[in-house]
């Protein structure tokens, strides 16, 4: 049982809640009726657990990364969602979302996308299902991560480039929400992190869980033990970190850590670490901590990363910080590209700049030689080779 | 008496609510916006506070609120403006805002300094119904603020009986389903809508807005509810008016046929 859930409103403690306009009223009540009765049930759990087998590849491997052990004297382990189908834990998600939109009738999709990893991934499983997809991306995140661009149109999405405030994902949302007032009858908004008005966080936070249930028999398997000492992940809206922190969530002896996008620096103002330097607010319908100014209006974010490159962040990861549950720390760009610099050359793996953060934090933080360390590697970095090797005089 | 409430025993039908984005064209733009639309006939004035992420407004909203962010508006500076509007116009005035710049200004504080200003009402379109009832209805009420409420073609029966019990001053019925923008004609779909809630005899007067934009929608909307609300076409007025008052001057009579 999982004392850290939300209430029947959609509430983590102070955060979550559905800040929606009368006109989401109708699909997100349908959604917040109907979500758990359709998760629950043994067909829908049939199907998704199949298709996450068959066409996802899971269970994703749990892999010993010697070389880094050995290198920062503790024991590492990855989780590597970056071997899932579409390179990333974003088609978990997806994945669930996609049989739940079918079973509510849904003919059309939409999405919003950051790096274009749950772009791609919602592009996907649209393809699969034979459903409509649209994709609303920031202009920039559209020139940067190109290659997901190319991915999404191939599997047959549009992508619409967003140009309103600062070209990235919060945007991507605003536009994705203003779609889905438009479209209120045969549109599934198909979001892609722990973020929105209730019931998303935890109905997302729920099809990721599938990352922290592998990894305790997995642990068990390698080590005797189920849980780790400590599981480190990066957050953006912070679904990967729900996904892999959710089984322990109550098992106080297990150390979370949550990593945001430190940019050029949480003393600068281009970053995106939302729990260092944002505050109480209301964004895309869930109370949460924001980055705002002093009038309240949301500051835009920077992150080297374009999934990380969002003022907001998921009410559950509010409240575990709250609550202390959680520990959290900012890597900056630098950090980030120096980490997947190096995990390419010690392990033969080239992480996604998202996941690159969560890596960088061996270098602020020494693990005692008997831990358990067990990082989410939450994508691969196709997407990013070329911003990686742009930047690589910083890291030579 | 709350000069919305007043407003709806001294006169039935036609109403217009016009909307505007404070510190939009430029940020002094506030004051001499508020005196046009009041000696041009006006019956209601909702002033918008900008938002950097305003999900339910479409592309000119959208614009004028990043333009009036780029001049320096803030909530703060905003109700230092109208400090004495109260001497200007006795029209009824809203504020227009999404929640997130109301909590940061402290819910106690928006609606005590709403008030002190003359301020009659309040539209925050993302703090739904049960948010305001459970957590805020106290304060408003306690400063005698009606905060309006949103209905939408999509809104059940059932529900748009709940908000109109619960609802005060007047319901905004959002006419179709979009963002905020304009429309040149309302098809029959719209027109059976408004019928349907002319209908039901609600206890609340009702304003349709969103996409009222000329004289055809705005003589299409009276037909059945008690006014409507132009928010876009107004702005769009406004973004190439050498002059205000006879921009609006002008706006005004076309859209109402007043003259
Ligand atoms: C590989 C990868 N990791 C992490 C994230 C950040 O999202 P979240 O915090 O929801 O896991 C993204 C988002 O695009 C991503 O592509």
């Amino acid at each position: 049982m999982n004392a850290i859930t939300v209430d029947k409103e959609g509430f983590y403690g102070e955060f979550g809640g559905a800040y929606i306009p009368e006109m989401l009223y109708p699909n997100i009540r349908e959604l917040q009726d109907n979500y758990l009765g359709i998760l629950e049930s043994p067909t829908f759990r049939h199907e998704l657990q199949s298709l996450l087998k068959d066409y996802a590849g899971r269970p994703t491997p749990l892999y010993f990364a010697e070389r880094l052990s050995e290198y920062y004297k503790t024991n590492i382990y990855l989780k590597r969602e970056d071997l899932t189908h579409t390179g990333a834990h974003k088609i978990n998600n997806a994945l669930g979302q996609i049989l739940l939109a079918r079973q509510l009738g849904k003919k059309r999709i939409i999405a919003e996308t950051g790096a274009g990893q749950h772009g791609v991934a919602t592009a996907t499983v649209c393809a699969r299902m034979g459903m409509e997809c649209t994709v609303y991306m920031g202009a920039l995140d559209v020139v940067r991560q190109r290659p997901n661009v190319e991915r999404m149109k191939l599997l047959g999405a549009s992508v619409i480039p967003v140009e309103q405030g600062n070209h990235t994902l919060k945007d991507a949302v605003n536009e994705a929400l203003r779609d889905w007032i438009s479209h209120p009858e045969d549109t599934y908004y198909l979001i892609g992190s722990v973020v929105g008005p209730h019931p998303y966080p935890d109905l997302v936070a729920r099809l990721q869980s599938v990352i922290s249930e592998e990894l305790q028999w997995q642990l068990r398997e390698k080590t005797g033990r189920d849980a780790p000492d400590t599981i480190i992940a990066c957050v953006g809206g912070g679904s990967n970190a729900a996904g892999i922190f959710y089984h322990y969530l109550n098992r106080p002896e297990v150390r979370l850590i949550a990593v945001e996008a430190g940019g050029k620096g949480i003393d600068t103002k281009e970053t995106a670490a939302t729990i260092a330097l944002g505050q109480t607010g209301i964004l895309h319908g869930s109370k949460t901590y924001v980055m705002q100014d002093d009038d309240g209006q949301i500051t835009e974010p920077y992150s080297i990363s374009a999934g990380l490159d969002y003022p907001g962040i998921g009410p559950l990861l509010s409240h575990l910080f709250r609550q202390h549950r959680a520990e959290f720390y900012a890597m900056n760009d630098d950090e980030a590209l120096e980490a997947a610099h190096f995990l390419a050359r010690q392990e033969g793996i080239i992480p996604a700049l998202e996941s690159a953060h969560a890596l960088a934090l061996l270098n602020k933080i020494n693990f005692p030689e008997d831990h358990q360390v067990v990082i989410n590697l939450s994508g691969r970095g196709d997407k990013d080779l070329e911003v990686i090797l742009r930047n690589k005089g910083i890291t030579e | 008496m709350n000069r919305i409430d007043k407003l709806f025993q001294t006169k039935s039908g036609r109403i217009l609510s016009v909307y505007f984005t404070a510190g939009y064209p430029e940020i002094n733009s506030t004051i001499p916006i508020i005196r046009a639309l009041s000696d041009n006939g006006a019956d209601m004035i909702e002033i918008g506070v900008p938002f950097s992420d305003p999900v339910a407004d479409g592309p000119v909203i959208q614009h004028s609120s990043s333009a009036a962010l780029k001049n320096g508006i803030s909530l703060k500076k905003l109700l230092n403006r109208l400090k004495d509007i109260r001497e200007i116009t006795d029209v009824p005035l809203l504020m227009m805002s999404y929640l997130n710049p109301v909590l940061h200004y402290g819910m106690e504080k928006f609606c005590r300094d709403i008030h002190e200003t003359g301020i009659d009402g309040t539209i925050i379109p993302d703090m739904p119904l049960e948010i305001y009832t459970k957590n805020y209805k106290h304060i408003f009420r306690g400063y005698g603020i009606k905060n309006i409420f949103l209905v939408t073609p999509q809104t059940a029966e059932e529900r748009i009986r709940f908000i109109d019990v619960e609802g005060e001053g007047f319901l905004y019925v959002v006419s179709s389903q979009s963002t905020t923008g304009t429309k040149q004609v309302f098809p029959k779909k719209q027109m059976d809508y408004f019928k349907h809630l002319k209908d039901m005899q609600l206890k609340n007067r009702l304003l349709a807005g969103f996409g009222i934009s000329n004289r055809v929608t705005f003589n299409q909307a009276c037909r059945y509810l008690d006014g409507a609300i132009v928010g876009s076409a107004f702005i769009k007025v406004l973004e190439n008016a050498p002059d205000i008052h006879t921009a609006t001057h002008v706006f005004i009579r076309d859209l109402t046929g007043r003259s």
